[in-house]
């Protein structure tokens, strides 16, 4: 297939912008700029199917439709690159290596919204990035791809990067205008959304970074050939981040709807150790795992993989083998939501810790039988009860795991230990 | 307006209402933690979730406006059980130190676990979180962590009615904590509020920690005696102490805060120098007397002036601390039974007590100046009143709560008044003042005796009796009765209602009003 996100994987330093404008670059923007309308622009998102790639899968063009069409009040573009789920790790290379295309996204999307401000928000470890970013962000004011009166078009984009202090749930978009505007990254409770009342209260599209690199493909290329690529419904490349128990971890560029066997097995080169596989989470860690059955048979797109019984998120596939202990696995999950639960709501600030807690336990080997229960009802009583979805980010593993790798954790239970482990020696906490 | 069904109950209601206020309105309690309605929405105790037709989950009440044709049930089953795992998990980590804490009985954790919870705890007592345990926050405010269930309220109200922002949240996730910024101490004149609007004991008095349990204590609506401001207040009370004021709503007023000072103003007025009986001076000492005595004493010296200097030769001081009622009492007694009409008035405020601000306080710390003014009181001024007094026109004055020692200096008291025959005060407590009268009459406090205040906005708010005053105090409408009895054998009215009545009857500004019906959040003087 041909690469498209990952193209820079074939043409040698695409991040400076006279390799990038030489290969087609902000080809796009001027077709956005000269050729179309506002509507036109996102009608064309729209048709094309574009699906956000930060997690939600929300549809782009919809989301810029929402957009007040003459706001009194300015209008915000936030790309959200605050890449911070477990087991994500794309973002992070297309700002490294395509940071033009992520900024001509960017600019065709101001000009969709009518927003002239846009905020890049980064992660806080992302320092080298931010660097290359801004440098790319110069050389675009230097030939006036940004900046006033974009090559002569009238239209004027100011863009900014700003980085996060290290928290998760900065990456909530809500948060992430929290956290913006200088304040705790507390999500906000919806309504109103951020397409009415998001950044300084005025209207705000946030999007992805990799749902913005699509853009100018898109644009350049047009909605049908975009929509010829994998499913209909949720169509175009993806970049999946492949971790864990493989031969060849690392990022893949694939159509949507790519066969998970074949992402594990071909192009991940299969489990290490040619050990059996045990579990994927497909996702980001946030979402329900697939047992090595139910892991072989899905298809990575939105709406195979939630017809599976999990969602796709941010294309983060985390695999699993037979040496792994679940409940170690999940422990590990539950410390990071824990620690990254921004406390604001009950639910989840009281009950992710509840869940560690329990987990530790049973993970040493001191739980109850009635724990599993307890944990089960803890991740219910969590999810759909709190501001933001990190509490259903927690619930979803819990209530996946449990039940599926039930024996696993009884195990634990009845030997008193983890039966991954040497059983001579008491286990720590 | 819209119309919405809440558990069944239709109401119309605004259509600025959220569904919290909604459902008050049809009798309904929808339990909440974080949602204040003086305060900003934040939605994050997730204690209101309620159930909406249509709505895919539930839903928070605080945050959802009402809807034409909203359907909502408070009581379903997804939402009991909502409201169940939400008390769980604030209990997990709660200390439960019920048994040492004062919020004990005005706690919305031991309410609704009562309400909406009851099941025994499934989180193991060692594993609980452990923060910060009685801080010092500042102003009087003691912090407690771990019972804190972060609803930001306090929070909320540094940042958005004090505009002052001395507390933050702190830390991330079940580590979160309240806390002030280090080295800078909760340092304004509103904090007391926190503690009140604390739905748990994170926050509490420092005045007021460990000496009572809230459910021995009584609450009587009154109004601040603080300033002219009059917060609407609830005396807290038990076996004729007061042991803290509270707020009490009155949007026309206060809204639902008031201001330090005024809550910490009841000491004094219950302190060691009440007076318990009526006084007479007798050899340069200040010996007691029955009232009977002090009645009669004081009717004779009366008609002795009358006839000697005339009537205009009594006068009387009242302070603008009195009652409606007791000035308009005075102002008739002098009228009708003496027929002076030297009546000064006194609006005083300490030196160096605080100014007007932008929220409650007012430089005036008199609760009924705008009163005695609407009484056409006091236009002779306390500088008339003294060239008489310096003329010898005037031998005798009536002085009712004022503390002219005091407010003048004791030198310039003598000065001005020192030319004076005989002085009968009536007061509360022993001031400056009564060491100087020939006769001394103990009446009630005004947390003892039903009245009415006028606060400076003309806004009419009536006072009622928590208990009794001490001793042989009684009330000074009924002194001023007695002793107009004792002058003139009429009988003139001695409760607050009947002379509130006859006020509204006599005085163009009262007219209209009655005591009974002032309602908890008054009501303005005639055309104000």
């Amino acid at each position: 297939m041909e690469r498209i996100l990952t193209r820079w994987l074939d043409i040698p330093d695409l991040r400076k912008l006279e390799v990038y404008a030489a290969n087609g670059g902000y080809q796009a923007l001027r077709k956005a700029l000269f050729e179309m309308k506002p509507e036109e622009i996102i009608n064309e998102i729209k048709n094309s199917n574009l699906r956000g790639r930060g997690g939600a899968a929300f549809p782009t063009g919809v989301k810029w439709s929402f957009i007040p069409k003459e706001s009194k009040k300015p209008v915000y573009l936030c790309c959200n690159a605050d890449e911070s789920e477990p087991g994500t790790f794309a973002n992070r290379y297309e700002i490294e290596f395509d940071p033009h295309c992520i900024l001509e996204g960017i600019a065709i999307a101001c000009r969709a919204v009518g927003a002239h401000t846009a905020y890049t928000y980064l992660r806080g470890e992302f320092t080298v990035q931010k660097r290359i970013l801004d440098a790319a962000i110069a050389e675009a004011y230097a030939n006036n791809y940004l900046g006033k009166n974009i090559l002569g078009s009238g239209f004027d984009l100011d863009v900014f990067t700003h980085r996060g202090a290290g928290a998760y749930i900065c990456g909530e978009e809500t948060g992430l205008l929290e956290s913006l505007e200088g304040r705790r990254a507390y999500p906000r409770n919806r309504p109103p959304f951020p397409a009415i009342q998001g950044a300084f209260g005025c209207p705000t599209v946030v999007n992805n970074i990799e749902t913005l690199s699509n853009v100018p493909h898109i644009i350049n290329r047009g909605a049908a050939w975009y929509k010829s690529i994998g499913p209909e419904k949720s169509p175009g490349p993806k970049i999946f981040c492949l971790s864990g128990h493989v031969n060849k971890p690392g990022i893949y560029e694939l159509p949507m709807g790519f066969p998970l066997k074949d992402l594990i097995y071909d192009v991940g080169g299969g489990i290490l150790d040619g050990k059996a596989l045990k579990g994927v989470i497909p996702g980001g860690s946030s979402f329900p795992i697939f047992t090595a059955q139910e892991a072989v048979k899905v298809n990575m797109d939105f709406e195979s993989v939630r017809a599976a019984g999990s969602l796709m998120g941010t294309g983060g596939v985390m695999v699993m083998h037979e040496d792994t202990c679940m409940v170690d696995a999940l422990k590990t999950i539950a410390h990071f939501y824990h620690h990254e639960s921004c406390g604001q709501c009950t639910p989840c600030r009281e009950g992710c810790g509840w869940i560690e807690k329990l987990l530790i336990e049973l993970e040493a080997g001191r739980g109850k039988m009635e724990d599993l229960k307890v944990l089960v009802d803890v991740a219910t009583n969590m999810e759909g009860n709190t501001v933001c979805v990190l509490a259903d980010s927690l619930s979803m593993p819990v209530k996946s795991f449990v039940p599926k790798y039930r024996e696993e954790f009884e195990a634990h239970i009845k030997l008193g230990r983890c039966p991954f482990k040497d059983g001579s020696t008491s286990q720590a906490a | 307006m819209p119309k919405v069904t809440i558990d069944g109950k239709e109401v119309e209601v605004d259509a600025n209402l959220n569904l919290i206020q909604a459902a008050e309105l049809a009798g309904v309690e929808i339990p909440h933690y974080c949602y204040h309605a003086g305060l900003s929405v934040v939605g994050n105790c997730r204690m209101c979730l309620v159930e909406i037709e249509k709505a895919p989950k539930l839903q928070i009440a605080c945050n959802t406006r009402v809807a034409e044709g909203m359907v909502v049930h408070t009581k379903s089953n997804k939402a009991r059980a909502a409201q169940k795992a939400v008390l769980e998990f604030l209990l997990i980590n709660h200390p439960i130190d019920c048994p040492v804490c004062d919020q004990a009985g005005e706690c919305k954790l031991q309410d609704y676990y009562m309400d909406y919870d009851q099941q025994p705890s499934r989180f193991p007592l060692g594993k609980k979180n452990h923060k910060g345990k009685a801080i010092e926050i500042g102003s009087g405010v003691m912090l407690d962590q771990e019972r804190c269930i972060l609803c930001a309220r306090c929070t909320r109200f540094f940042d958005e009615v004090t505009k002052t922002s001395e507390l933050a949240i702190f830390g991330r996730g079940d580590h979160n904590r309240i806390d002030i910024n280090p080295g800078q101490p909760v340092n304004n004149k509103y904090a007391g509020n926190i503690v009140d609007i604390c739905p748990v004991g994170a926050l509490t008095e420092k005045e007021f920690r460990f000496r009572m349990r809230v459910w021995y204590l009584h609450r009587t609506a009154s109004v601040c005696g603080g300033c002219e401001r009059g917060c609407a207040i609830d005396i807290h009370h038990h076996r004729g102490r007061i042991y803290r004021f509270k707020p009490r709503f009155n949007p026309g007023v206060n809204s639902y805060w008031m201001c330090d000072e005024g809550r910490h103003s009841f000491p004094a007025i219950q302190g060691e120098t009440r007076l318990t009986s009526p006084l007479v001076q007798s050899k340069d000492q200040l010996v007691t007397e029955s009232w009977g005595e002090g009645i009669r004493r004081a009717a004779s010296m009366i008609a002795d002036y009358k006839r000697q200097y005339g009537p205009n030769s009594i006068a009387a001081v009242v302070d603008a601390q009195s009652t409606n009622e007791e000035a308009f009492a005075l102002k008739q007694l002098m009228k009708s039974a003496i027929g002076s009409d030297r009546i000064a008035t006194l609006s005083w405020s300490p030196p160096g007590a605080s100014g007007d601000d932008a929220l409650l306080i007012r430089a005036n710390k008199n609760p009924n100046a705008r009163g005695l003014a609407a009484l056409a009181l006091g236009t002779g001024g306390l500088d008339g009143l003294a060239a008489a007094v310096a003329s010898g026109e005037v031998k005798m004055l009536i002085v009712m709560r004022a503390d002219l020692v005091r407010a003048l200096g004791e030198e310039e008291f003598v000065r001005r008044f020192g030319a004076l025959d005989y002085m009968l005060v009536l007061s509360p407590d022993a001031n400056e003042t009564c060491q100087m009268a020939n006769q001394v009459w103990p009446i009630a406090a005004y947390p003892e005796i039903d009245g009415s205040f006028t606060n400076f906005k003309g806004r009419v708010q009536r006072i009622n009796a928590a208990f009794p005053p001490p001793g042989a105090a009684v009330a000074a409408i009924e002194t001023i009765a007695r002793l107009g009895h004792a002058l003139d054998g009429a009988d003139r009215p001695s409760t607050a209602d009947a002379v509130f009545a006859s006020m509204a009857a006599a005085e163009p500004a009262f007219k209209g009003l009655s005591l009974a019906t002032l309602g908890e959040h008054g009501a303005d003087l005639a055309g104000n």
